[in-house]
């Protein structure tokens, strides 16, 4: 048998599943006393160029509260044409078009390296993909220029049959028309007044007046054109689009000395929620904010427009001192729910220096599986490259984006679903395998992921419920269905099926089986996302203590540093954007997020990764840093100086040369992949961007710990933070006086 | 001097057995009367205002205190010497009673019809501006009156004794002059402040809302696309002819381009600006539908200079009637535009004027919400007023936050059916607008009236953010005003905006005794901004006579201005009182002036003598004219909508408008001389002569009435057929025929259009045709079909009338 890595690793390529535990202990009691509960990382639509998609429909177990999907772990009787349910055991026969069926002629869903299978189902007409750009103009010129040439840009990105709609605000709220021929017609809304979604579409024109004796008509044709007005195929609108983006003015109204720009975000999402609400109810849709400041009046303001009053710290939301915060927050759920429910997702890309306020908003993005990017301005490459990799293709040429999802998960009966941790909502469907135990988004086995891309990842929850005196008879399996209905890029709907099963095993008897099936890589990402989930909706040092209590592990060290939990040194927003891209990547990323991983060029031998630990820096030595959101390389001393000496342009020095591009190099490839692009960051000894390498290694040489100090063995850092060292020693000390 | 004060009419054996017959028989009276009294042997309109034509050869000074002008029905030269000329201020008396009880005696109406910015003819001079620097013009330090020639300068010219409240104040320095012998300032003639009865004077800083000199005003076009605006044609005349018109927008200099900026909405459920800033390739239009909360979504590009937005503006006209061609919407809102141009002069900080162009009842969900409530069953009932109310009080305060901005509504309805024009009408009305009503539209019979009053409107001299305080002599007092306009306590009224053809009538009440030796003392100051965004006053000063005698009162009246004050008081008075209470009222009035007459000043005669003051002699027949009007006696097939239309309209006209509203101008037209006009004829049917043809004029319509009979070569001569039945009664303009009676005709009719300030449009009404019924209700001396009484039988009731007071 392999080793329980490959088997891992197996799983995940073929899957998109990583388990804490790949045996599972057979009784609750067991389960308890392991802590980190049953539970995966589960990447819905993880790519698979190997996996052609079958071009009919699932077949579904016919028990009404079951309706699991014929799979490869099913019972099937070939002469009789039945197949077994492996969740409920009903016994179902064939639909006719299986008649044909025998050991030698079976449908892909039978076999087992078709544990994942994907399906393309034909239900009504293909809805085409919309895209809703809602456009913050209170930018300064540049801003908006460059802003105004990326939504240009965009254009040529979309597939040509989407639809796209404009809505610009400033001090008030406007709804482009793009069907009009010659003048340019926009509606306007007052951005301080809150408006109910119908109220939002009488306004638009959107509702017909129901005429007395017109009912039960069939609708005529043009009755569906008014929603056209505002999102227009992009082939058809391209060029006007084009012109109006072009014409777009900063907001016109004066901003006062010493105040703010009036900026109606509110009022602006809940037009745009509205709008798609009343036109194209669940289709897919994603709403494209683009924000420049943060929201000033209206419902869902997150600060005045006197410039002295700064917006919310972690300080003055512990104080209680923030005023709209907890408005805006609960307006922006609303707005987030609303959308969820019609399958719209909400992308919010920020650029600002200051806060824009992504903590009230970010449930926009979280509930409706929306991306987050911040940046500083809209004219750096880090907005302007991640906004186009929204719209990369995938190998076939499709978007690398799927809509509407619907994610279910089905158990065997010695499990259940507690919850799960991504950027979803519950649709509070309460089957039998639903668990009263909630962790994460619980109480239902199906969510809806109103946006998803490859690699979008959720943390799945489960309890074992079977109880310690019903054993599971030996080489018993519990198994685990996936069922994943979405709107695919090419607007197609699909269904894709993961199925799964993993070996019971008795905790007492077996103890070092289930201990080496221990996958540590993903129970610390899923422990971490419950921190987080915990961090999100309670106040900080319980979260740690909570941590503390549960998990004693190396990663928790980083973990506990990790901008996720701590607050400290990091705005309100920049928090809920760190916490934002953790629960929804997968397990590589979230590891290099937990523990950024530090590479070393030297002379010495190939780049090799080192422990990211204050000794790793070396005067002699380029150091590479990936903490997600930001790409570190760093000169040592020496090698600055030989920098700054220009050895490299010279013939002799080809191998300095080429020391230095090599760090350029590997930088460049992770730049081409990630999303959002990482910050890039080239300094060297002794720069002031250093900083962003000296507070993510481990400080084992402080200026307190004399031993290290004055020695050539790596650079101290100034900081009161204990070392990995110290709290190993104070771990160990309490693992022991707490153990029972 | 005339020798004979009075006229007398030697009817009281007639109207004795007349009165016999009525006790003794059942027949109709009138039919009675008519035969038996002889039409020529009652005062004569036409008589009257001929004698007066002849009597006026030379120029009318005004320097006289006391002296009646000429009636309005003259052509005169006037010449301002030291009091406001008649085309600014008319009188009902010009000899005013000394004291209270004296006028109450005669129950003669002391008031004044006011036309502060009227336009004067080309050969007379407007009034002088004058500037009397930073500290701004000089006043009277207790009443506020503003220096004129009633301020007598005493102690060698460093002070001056108000003719007013005569409080003593000191003449400034920059301003003191020396006096010569007659104690007159040298430089009296010098400055108009000093010489003469009209001027302006250069306000300062202190005089400007919120102590800022004034932005220039701003114009704001709000065209209705609803379905029946555009099918109409309307939309497309209006904007097609905005294109020209914006190039006539008011200046004070005509080389000048004109500083008023302009903006433009459209709207039918919902509104729609408009972006029209120069820099633009094509207008942008924005669309508000919340109408309940009204706001402006634009700041820059919506009010602009002309000349710096000309393309846009010209693409945005052409476009707008091609946007709308093939709406479905019918529904329209009122309130929220007007809020709308409000808000859109609050954003700009400046004052203006809104042209609403509107076709139907404003029956969509928005403020200002009507609903039709056209009930023809409470006419003649006491509930009768509320139909001339307004029935929501929304447009109230409505119109007093446009009033408060300065922010004038001028209204063009186009309706089809019930438009509740009392209603729409309130913002017009308080806010110094006019309302203009084109019923039926239809772009070809009407495009022509319906421009032509646009074109003057929008070129009109007009005033903006005016308050107008009148302040007279100890003893008398300005009491009651009646116009459009807006006040919020009893001495200001102002004005949002106010143009050359706004009158203002306003009461006098004494409240202390007047003397004869200085006479009653009026000055009317007008506070405005001009179109050119200049803060100015334009004084008026007026003095009139004070009398004991009651003779002097009847000898110094105008009939004509009496008249004007009464048709005002009565269409005001149906706002709380019921109709017939106002008839009633007024011919009471009437009859106690008349009977005070007899009793005091004519010699003694028998009873059954009738006997008018020459001055009054034509009371009876105009009053009656009023009591007959639409708004007082409405025909059967008269709308709610026309009355109240009237109602307004008459409210702030002058004393020529009422006039010839009241008792139209009947020219025959056998014989036409150039430089003159043939002498009218009476409103009656029988001064028509079937061979001959007949123009008619009101100040609002225009008739061409041919008898049946006509001679052939006049047909030929107007209309170019020799033939009655080829007349085409739907025509509205003559041929234009080379001949020389054509052309004069034309002329004529052209000449009557220059005066008024509404376009004509010309009815030709062919004798014994079904419009004759129309043009037969404007014969207002014979019988009307409402049951208004002939001149005849009206003049026999007020003689009843009055010997019932006598005896």
């Amino acid at each position: 048998m392999a080793t329980y890595q490959e088997f891992i690793q197996q799983n995940e390529d073929r899957d998109g599943v990583r388990f804490s535990w790949n045996l599972w202990p057979s009784s609750r009691l067991e389960a308890t006393r392991l802590v980190v509960p049953v539970s995966c990382l589960f990447t819905p639509l993880k790519e698979r160029p190997d996996l052609p998609p079958v071009q009919y429909e699932p077949v579904l177990c016919s028990r009404a509260n079951c309706k699991a999907v014929l799979n490869p772990l099913c019972q099937v009787d070939f002469r009789a044409k039945i197949w077994a349910c492996n969740f409920c055991f009903q016994r179902n026969p064939f639909p006719p078009s299986y008649a044909g069926i025998s050991e030698v002629n079976q449908p892909a869903e039978l076999m087992p390296q078709f544990s994942t299978i994907e399906y393309i189902v034909q239900r009504g007409p293909p809805a085409p993909l919309i895209f809703l750009y809602v456009v913050d103009t209170c930018l300064e010129e540049e801003d908006l220029q460059a802003l105004k040439e990326s939504l240009q840009m965009s254009l040529s990105l979309l597939p040509p049959n989407a639809l796209v709609g404009l809505i610009t605000f400033g001090r008030m709220v406007q709804v482009h028309e793009l069907s009009c021929e010659g003048i340019a017609k926009s509606y306007v809304f007052r951005g301080t007044k809150e408006l109910s979604s119908k109220q939002i579409q009488e306004m638009l024109g959107l509702t017909k007046p129901a005429a007395p004796g017109q009912q039960g008509r069939p609708m005529a044709p043009q009755d569906a054109a008014p929603s056209c007005r505002f999102l227009q195929p992009v082939h058809r609108v391209d060029m006007n689009l084009t012109d109006l983006l072009g014409e777009l003015q900063r907001d016109p109204w004066p901003v006062p000395q010493g105040k703010r720009p009036l900026r109606s975000t509110g009022v602006a999402l809940s037009v745009a929620v509205g709008l798609l609400e009343g036109t194209f109810p669940n289709t897919g849709a994603r709403v494209m904010l683009f924000i420049g400041g943060p929201p000033t009046q209206g419902p869902g303001m997150v600060v005045g427009d006197e410039l002295k009053t700064p917006i919310r710290s972690w300080h003055d939301i512990q104080k209680d001192n923030a005023r709209h915060l907890k408005k805006a927050t609960k307006y922006y759920e609303a707005l987030a729910n609303r959308s969820a429910v019609n399958g719209h997702s909400i992308d919010i890309y920020a650029c600002a220096l200051d806060q824009t306020g992504l903590l009230e908003m970010k449930c926009l993005s979280n509930l409706t599986g929306g991306h987050i990017v911040m940046g500083d301005s809209f004219n750096t490459s880090l907005f302007k490259q991640t906004f186009q990799r929204v719209f990369s293709k995938d190998f076939n040429g499709d978007f690398r984006m799927a809509f509407g999802g619907v994610l279910e998960v089905k158990t065997s009966r010695e499990l259940k679903v507690c919850g799960a941790i991504g950027p979803c909502v519950s649709l509070n469907s309460k089957g039998s395998c639903v668990s009263e135990n909630e962790m994460g988004t619980g109480g239902t086995n199906q969510w809806k992921v109103c946006s998803l891309n490859p690699s979008t990842t959720l943390g799945i929850y489960f309890e074992v419920v079977n109880q310690h005196n019903a054993p599971v008879p030996q080489g018993g399996r519990g198994a685990i269905q996936f069922v994943t209905q979405y709107q695919h890029s090419n607007t197609q709907r699909r269904i894709r099926v993961t199925t799964i099963a993993r070996n019971w095993a008795d905790a007492q008897s077996q103890i070092q089986h289930i201990e080496s099936s221990f996958d540590q890589e993903a129970a610390a990402v899923l422990m971490a996302r419950l921190g987080v989930f915990r961090a999100e909706s309670e106040e900080g040092p319980d979260v740690l203590r909570w941590l503390d209590r549960q998990l004693i592990r190396l990663f928790m060290f980083h973990l506990r540093r990790s901008p996720f939990l701590q607050v400290f040194n990091n705005s309100p927003d920049e928090s809920s954007y760190y916490r934002h891209h953790f629960v929804r990547q997968d397990l590589t990323q979230s590891l290099i997020m937990i523990q950024p991983i530090l590479y070393s060029y030297s002379f010495y031998g190939p780049p090799e990764p080192v422990l990211l630990d204050s000794s790793s820096i070396l005067p002699d030595r380029i150091l590479l840093m990936d903490t997600f959101f930001q790409l570190v390389i760093y000169h040592g001393e020496t090698i600055a100086q030989w920098r700054k000496a220009g050895y490299q342009e010279m013939a002799e020095y080809e191998n300095f040369k080429q020391l230095l591009q090599a760090p350029l190099d590997d930088a460049q490839e992770i730049l081409q992949t990630r999303f959002p692009m990482p910050r890039y960051i080239d300094t060297e000894h002794g720069g002031s961007q250093a900083r962003f390498l000296l507070s993510k290694v481990n400080p084992s040489q402080t200026h307190n710990n004399l031993y290290a100090w004055g020695q050539e063995t790596g650079a101290p850092i100034l900081t009161d933070d204990v070392s990995l060292q110290v709290f190993m020693d104070h771990l160990k000390k309490l693992a022991v006086s707490s153990s029972t | 001097m005339y020798l004979f004060c009075c006229c007398r009419l030697f009817l009281h054996n007639l109207l004795d057995k007349l009165l016999n017959v009525k006790q003794a028989s059942d027949l109709p009276p009138v039919q009675k009367s008519r035969h038996r009294i002889d039409p020529d042997a009652i005062p004569s309109p036409i008589q009257v205002i001929e004698d007066d034509k002849a009597k006026c050869n030379e120029p009318f000074t005004t320097g006289v205190r006391g002296q009646a002008p000429p009636l309005v029905t003259t052509n005169f030269q006037v010449k301002d010497q030291g009091n406001a000329s008649p085309r600014f201020i008319r009188c009902t008396a010009y000899n005013m009673p000394c004291t209270a009880d004296m006028a109450k005696q005669s129950q003669v109406p002391l008031a004044a019809v006011i036309k502060p910015l009227a336009t004067l003819p080309p050969d007379e001079t407007p009034p002088y501006l004058v500037d009397h620097g930073e500290t701004g013009p000089i006043r009277c330090n207790r009443c506020k009156a503003y220096m004129c020639p009633y301020m007598q300068f005493i102690e060698g010219g460093r002070r001056f004794q108000c003719g007013f409240c005569s409080c003593v104040t000191e003449v400034p320095p920059h301003y003191f002059q020396h006096l010569d012998h007659t104690g007159k300032r040298v430089d009296c003639y010098d400055r108009p402040e000093l010489s003469l009865g009209s001027y302006e004077f250069l306000a300062t800083v202190d005089y400007c809302k919120n102590n800022k000199l004034p932005q220039p005003p701003a114009f704001i076009f709000l065209i209705d696309v609803s379905y029946n605006a555009v099918k109409s044609g309307m939309v497309s005349i209006v904007c097609q002819e905005l294109k020209t018109l914006l190039d006539y927008l008011p200046r004070e200099n005509p080389d000048m381009d004109s500083v008023v900026r302009v903006g433009f909405v459209t709207y039918n459920k919902v509104l729609h600006f408009y972006n029209v800033k120069g820099s633009l390739a094509q207008p942008q239009m924005l669309v508000v539908s919340d109408v309940s909360d009204m706001f402006v979504p634009l700041l820059d590009g919506f009010l602009v200079n002309v000349n710096d937005s000309r393309l846009v503006i010209e693409s945005l006209l052409d476009q707008i009637p091609e946007m709308f061609a093939d709406t479905r919407e019918t529904e329209t809102v009122f309130g929220p535009v007007i809020q709308a141009g409000l808000e859109a002069l609050k954003a700009a900080d400046c004052a203006g004027k809104l042209f609403v162009f509107h076709t139907s009842l404003p029956i969509a969900e928005a403020p200002g919400k009507l609903k039709n409530r056209e009930d023809k069953k409470l006419i003649g009932t006491d509930k009768e007023k509320s139909l001339f109310q307004p029935q929501a009080s929304f447009y109230n305060s409505l119109a007093k936050d446009c009033v408060a901005q300065g922010c004038c509504v001028d209204l063009f309805l186009f309706p089809n059916q019930y438009v509740d024009v009392a209603t729409l009408g309130v913002v017009p009305v308080s806010t110094g607008g006019s309302v203009y009503k084109y019923t039926y539209f239809q772009a070809q019979s009407d495009q022509e009236r319906f421009l032509n009053d646009l074109r003057r409107d929008i070129q009109k001299p007009v005033g903006f953010d005016a308050v107008m305080r009148v302040r007279t002599s100890t003893g008398i007092r300005a009491t009651d005003f009646f116009g459009s306009f807006f006040m919020s306590n009893t001495t200001d009224v102002e004005l949002a905006g106010l143009d050359c053809d706004k009158a203002i009538t306003v009461e006098f009440k004494h409240d202390d005794k007047l003397s004869e030796e200085t006479g009653a003392l009026m000055q009317c100051a007008v506070l405005y901004t001009s179109c050119s965004g200049q803060r100015r006053l334009r004084i008026h000063n007026m003095a009139v006579n004070c009398c004991s005698q009651l003779a002097d009162l009847y000898r110094n009246c105008e009939t004509d201005t009496i008249i004007n004050f009464f048709s005002k008081y009565a269409f005001r008075g149906i706002l709380n009182n019921p109709t017939k209470a106002v008839r009633d009222t007024l011919v009471n009035q009437c009859a106690q002036i008349l009977a005070c007459y007899r009793k005091n000043c004519a010699s003694p005669s028998s009873a059954g003598q009738l006997i008018l003051p020459e001055c009054m002699k034509l009371l009876p027949v105009y009053l009656n004219c009023v009591l007959k009007s639409d708004v007082l006696l409405p025909g059967a097939d008269v709308s709610l909508d026309d009355r109240a239309y009237l109602r307004q309209l008459i409210s702030c006209m002058d004393v020529a408008e009422t006039h010839v509203f009241f008792y139209p101008r009947l020219l025959p037209l056998t014989k036409l001389e150039s430089g003159s006009l043939p002498v009218a004829v009476r409103d009656s049917e029988e001064r028509l002569s079937k061979g001959g043809v007949y123009l008619l004029e009101t100040g609002l319509h225009l008739f061409l009435w041919v008898g049946a009979s006509a001679q052939q070569e006049l047909l030929l001569n107007i209309f170019g057929t020799q033939s009655f039945s080829q007349i085409d009664p739907a025509t509205t303009s003559l041929p234009v025929l080379e001949n020389p009676f054509s052309q004069r005709l034309r002329e004529i009719i052209e000449s009557f259009r220059a005066q008024r300030s509404r376009y004509m449009k010309l009815m030709v009404v062919k004798q014994e045709d079904r419009a004759e019924l129309i043009f037969r209700h404007f014969l207002v001396e014979d019988k009307s079909a409402s049951g208004g009484a002939s001149y005849v039988d009206f003049l026999c009731h007020m003689h009843k009338e009055i010997r019932q007071l006598l005896s």
